[in-house]
């Protein structure tokens, strides 16, 4: 297949940025849950 | 459990359900788009770029006008509320992210049918303009002030800027350019798609759009958080410098 570095790059490129964007909204709420307790947050 | 061991902060049932069904979709998605799924009789096997470009693009969409409606939202005085600044904050970083994954899908894709990355098509150009609209938006958010400083000044923004969706949508009828008009829902009623690749890219704009639900979800939490600490930080100066004075 002649295109297949293009496709699976398509795939790696949406999929990996995908990841990549969730781990950096899982550390920030992380760091910042460091502060707010619990009880402080209203969708627990 | 102490704050400073938990794991999940900002998640709930709801959320983890939600989140094991979108990495359920992901692989299905994956395997369809890349295993399953028949190649197009004029495109070949590029084809499979159009399941993760198409929905990307929707999802962008998707994202911009929520980030528009939650605006208004919060500009109308009845339901003034930081919450809806926040959805409109979170869901344009994920419109973001979603554009931004669009454009390079479209550049790998055109890069194959076109025989070029990028050219200054009018869908094209639009879109890289909506893009970067939106990224002005984020660094304006970014910007000093109190939260209702913020989220007044770029909920002005976002429904100035939710403004060029029509054109980028529409750019394709309105001007002659390379890029394709919609595959299904564009003019007329016919679908001539064949059936498992029709599956694949419904398939594709429901997990994005579970994905994009997930990813808000999460944002706007973490949005809630840190305006939070910053109050905190903000009280916890106060009470310094109300000491200071009695002292």
């Amino acid at each position: 297949m002649d295109d297949l570095g293009f496709i699976l790059g398509s795939y790696i490129v949406t999929f990996g940025s995908i990841a990549l964007y969730v781990a950096s909204v899982v550390k920030r709420s992380r760091r910042a849950g460091r502060v707010v307790s619990r009880e402080q947050r209203p969708w627990t | 459990m102490t704050p400073t061991s938990e794991r999940n902060v900002t998640g709930t049932s709801f959320t983890r359900g939600l989140g094991i069904v979108t990495v359920l979709g992901i692989g299905l998605l994956i395997v369809l788009g890349l295993f399953v799924s028949p190649a197009d009789v004029n495109q070949g096997e590029s084809v499979r770029i159009m399941y993760a470009h198409v929905p990307g693009a929707w999802l962008a969409y998707l994202a911009f006008i929520v980030t528009g409606v939650s605006s208004a939202a919060y500009l109308w005085n009845r339901t003034r509320s930081l919450t809806w600044d926040r959805i409109a904050g979170a869901s344009a970083e994920v419109g973001v992210l979603f554009m931004g994954i669009s454009l390079v899908t479209g550049s790998l894709w055109g890069r194959i049918t076109w025989g070029t990355y990028w050219t200054w098509d009018a869908r094209l150009t639009t879109t890289a303009f909506l893009f970067v609209t939106y990224v002005g938006y984020l660094a304006v958010r970014g910007l000093g002030g109190s939260h209702h400083q913020r989220a007044r000044r770029s909920a002005v923004l976002a429904l100035l800027a939710v403004l060029e969706i029509p054109l980028v949508h529409f750019s394709v009828r309105l001007w002659n350019t390379l890029h394709q008009e919609a595959s299904v829902a564009g003019r007329g009623t016919d679908v001539t798609m064949d059936g498992l690749m029709l599956f694949s890219l419904f398939l594709g704009v429901i997990v994005f759009t579970l994905m994009y639900v997930w990813l808000v979800l999460h944002r706007q939490r973490a949005l809630a958080l840190q305006d939070m600490v910053e109050d905190f930080g903000l009280d916890a100066a106060l009470a310094a410098r109300r000491a200071e004075e009695v002292v």
